[in-house]
């Protein structure tokens, strides 16, 4: 009996080994202090930069086998700040991010792609004050261990989420194009 | 008939003329843009108030040029020699500082622009450099400077119209004529 229970053992341990990496789920990686979520709106052809103070993320990446990976995104759109006090008090309300009704913007990856060299296309689905848009995002990974710094920009068109309604609409006044950028300090990926 | 007296020049007496237009029509826009809730109307005046500050800084310096290579005509004698010491001192001291402050009022705008983050795009097209960095607490100690400045370089315009009023209407020595446009 012994013998036969040492085997069975031996035999699920290699089948484990056999494929453990192939099969692995990406490992849950957690967003670190130092992260960022930033955007530049033009006004009159003035760049005007704002951040999210609040957002949180959930990432599952494994080096190995990326397309694997999964990222989720859930901003808190009442954290929108350009530093203004004025214009703060603005962001949150219907015309622009519509915070009570759609207090959190969301971003959910369907496809990650390697395309060498620590970089990758994430592709995925943006939601902000209830409208999705498809959106492929190009991340620079800069790893080093389990650690590592995501980063990238994307361009969105404010009008297709409706921010900035009515009379804000007038992209001569608030041009459509956004300019998102992300900095996410990372601890916990896969091995590289 | 009176001899005529010698005048500005053409160009002097144009760029008072536009400057005082775009002065005045600054401090309207300014006084009246900061008291108004956040709105595309709001956001375009502070800009055409920025657009305008710039323009008025960069003639303003070209006035000043000018004078500096054309001299003012100097006081009639008949006028000079009715006027006490400390009108005389008056007239020199306001041209002064009116002149200090056509560029110091513009330069705080900008300097408050871009410390608060809001770099000046001169007419949405050319960005103008910030000489200042981003200190968002410090524009906030400056703004109302802007505004006290400006204010006082309206009060100097007030006195210098009553002045020219005074010498119009008052005294009648005819010194207007020196800075009226059009043909002496």
């Amino acid at each position: 009996m012994k013998t036969l229970a040492t085997a069975l053992i031996a035999v699920a341990a290699a089948a484990t080994l056999a494929t453990g990496p192939a099969c692995a789920q990406a490992t849950p990686a957690k967003l670190l202090p130092g992260s960022e979520i930033a955007f530049v709106s033009k006004q009159l052809g003035v760049p005007v930069s704002g951040v999210f103070k609040r957002f949180d993320a959930q990432i599952a990446f494994d080096a190995r086998n990326p397309a694997a990976s999964k990222v989720a995104f859930m901003i808190d759109t009442a954290s929108a700040t350009i530093g203004d006090p004025d214009t703060d008090r603005e962001l949150p309300k219907a015309e622009w991010f519509a915070s009570a009704k759609f207090p959190q913007a969301s971003f959910q990856s369907s496809a990650v792609k390697a395309l060498g060299g620590g970089r990758y296309e994430v592709a995925g689905t943006l939601t902000i004050k209830g409208a999705r848009r498809a959106l492929s995002v190009p991340v620079t990974l800069a790893q080093a261990g389990t650690n590592g710094t995501a980063s990238g920009s994307f361009t969105l068109k404010r009008l297709d989420f409706r921010i900035g309604d009515g009379e804000w609409a007038d992209t001569s006044m608030v041009a459509d194009e956004v300019q998102v950028t992300f900095k996410l300090a990372l601890a916990g990926l896969g091995a590289p | 008939m009176k001899p005529l007296e010698p005048r500005y020049t053409a160009t002097a007496i144009a760029l008072h003329w536009l400057l005082a237009v775009a002065i005045l029509g600054s401090m309207a826009v300014g006084a009246y843009m900061s008291g108004l809730a956040l709105s595309p109307l709001k956001l375009k005046l502070y800009n055409w108030h920025k657009w305008a500050g710039i323009a008025i800084l960069l003639l303003s310096l070209l006035r000043l040029g000018w004078r500096l290579a054309h001299r003012p005509p100097p006081l009639p004698v008949r006028v000079e020699a009715t006027m006490p010491g400390w009108q005389r001192a008056a007239h020199h001291a306001t041209h002064g500082l009116m002149y200090v402050l056509f560029l110091v009022v513009p330069l705080m705008g900008w300097a408050y622009s871009s410390m608060a983050g809001f770099p000046i795009v001169w007419f949405g097209v050319l960005p103008l450099p910030d000489f200042v960095p981003v200190d968002k607490e410090l524009a906030r100690l400056i703004k109302p400077v802007h505004g006290w400045l400006a204010y006082t370089l309206l009060a100097l315009i007030a006195l210098h119209v009553a002045a020219a009023l005074k010498h119009q209407f008052i005294d009648r020595d005819g010194l207007l004529a020196r800075m009226r446009p059009g043909r002496p």
